[in-house]
């Protein structure tokens, strides 16, 4: 996918390993509870888009924010309940305030 | 997944009455207090339900088959989806932006959106009534390849799956692969073999000899 369609430069690029933050927010966000926590690599960089975040509780959504579609592993996020092939994969898309650098494997 | 979509389909009656009567009564509930405090106009909600069911998953089958008919085409549709389907005449009204990813004999895409129901409208028009449901947005992301199997699609096990939940404002299109014994279709015959299906990924476009 690369840069899905002209974005300005963000925290993250493309190949970037990042670990999404395990934050228990109360307010409406887009992080689904199945990839909090979890290491996981930027596949392309998109946006910048209105925060929903913002603009679910009646804000203006700025300032926009940048979105990438992450890609994890699947027996990673569901460990011993994937009953799938080891490559399978889940992209999902974040938002950039919900990841941080991750760590390089060994 | 395909018994409850038979559900649907098949035996409306089996839908508890006075459950779609509180959600439909809600939705004109809003809409009506959507228009009496001025926030929109009742001819704009118009404009806009018109706009979303005047696309049909007939306008995704074009996309598709041009892209199994001109590589540059696909290249170019991978790389800016918006800009390579205006060239087929179509505008992504949305604010949503689209993305596209493509099936090969070793990746199979399935796009879910876990979420709510984010699907690419503004190409394929509204999302199936499946789609939305509990079951396949609880299913699909953590046992693909048994929902896949529910639509009749069995992928060998050496198919990398990859399932895009699309939590946000990119909505995703699949392209899926073009069926064996086409090479001699025109494009509009193999546009008949793209179903809407195919293009959400829970199953592969039709082989001439099904469609």
């Amino acid at each position: 996918m690369g840069v899905v369609f002209s974005a300005s430069p963000g925290l993250f690029a493309v190949g970037d390993r990042v670990v999404v933050r395990a934050d228990a927010a109360e307010h409406h966000h887009r992080t689904p509870w199945f990839v909090k926590g979890k290491p996981g690599v930027v596949r392309a960089v998109s946006g910048p888009f209105f925060d929903p975040e913002s603009r679910a509780h009646g804000g203006s959504g700025e300032p926009k924010r940048l979105l990438y579609p992450v890609e994890f592993s699947q027996s990673q996020i569901w460990g011993d309940r994937y009953a799938g092939n080891s490559d399978d994969r889940l992209l999902i898309d974040l938002y950039e305030q919900w990841l941080e650098q991750g760590q390089t494997p060994e | 997944m395909s018994a409850n979509h038979h559900d649907e389909t098949e035996h409306p009656g089996a839908q508890p009455d006075a459950d779609l009567s509180r959600r439909a009564t809600r939705a004109l509930a809003i809409r009506d207090l959507l228009i009496r405090k001025g926030i929109v106009q009742a001819d704009e909600i118009d404009e806009q339900v018109h706009r979303v069911r005047s696309r049909a998953p007939a306008d995704g089958a074009k996309v598709v088959a041009r892209t199994w008919m001109d590589p540059e085409f696909k290249e170019r549709l991978l790389a800016d989806a918006r800009s390579a389907v205006a060239e087929l005449g179509y505008t992504l009204t949305h604010d949503a932006e689209l993305a596209v990813v493509e099936n090969t004999d070793d990746v199979h895409h399935l796009v879910v959106c876990t979420l709510c129901s984010c699907y690419p409208t503004s190409l394929l028009g509204p999302p199936p009534d499946w789609y939305k449901s509990f079951a396949y947005r609880r299913r699909a992301v953590v046992e693909p390849r048994a929902v896949m199997r529910e639509f009749g699609l069995e992928l060998d096990e050496s198919v990398q799956i990859r399932v895009v939940d699309s939590a946000a404002d990119l909505r995703y299109l699949v392209l899926p692969r073009r069926p064996a014994a086409t090479e001699d279709m025109t494009e509009s015959e193999l546009a008949a073999l793209v179903t809407r299906d195919s293009m959400i990924g829970v199953t592969e476009a039709l082989s001439p000899a099904r469609a």
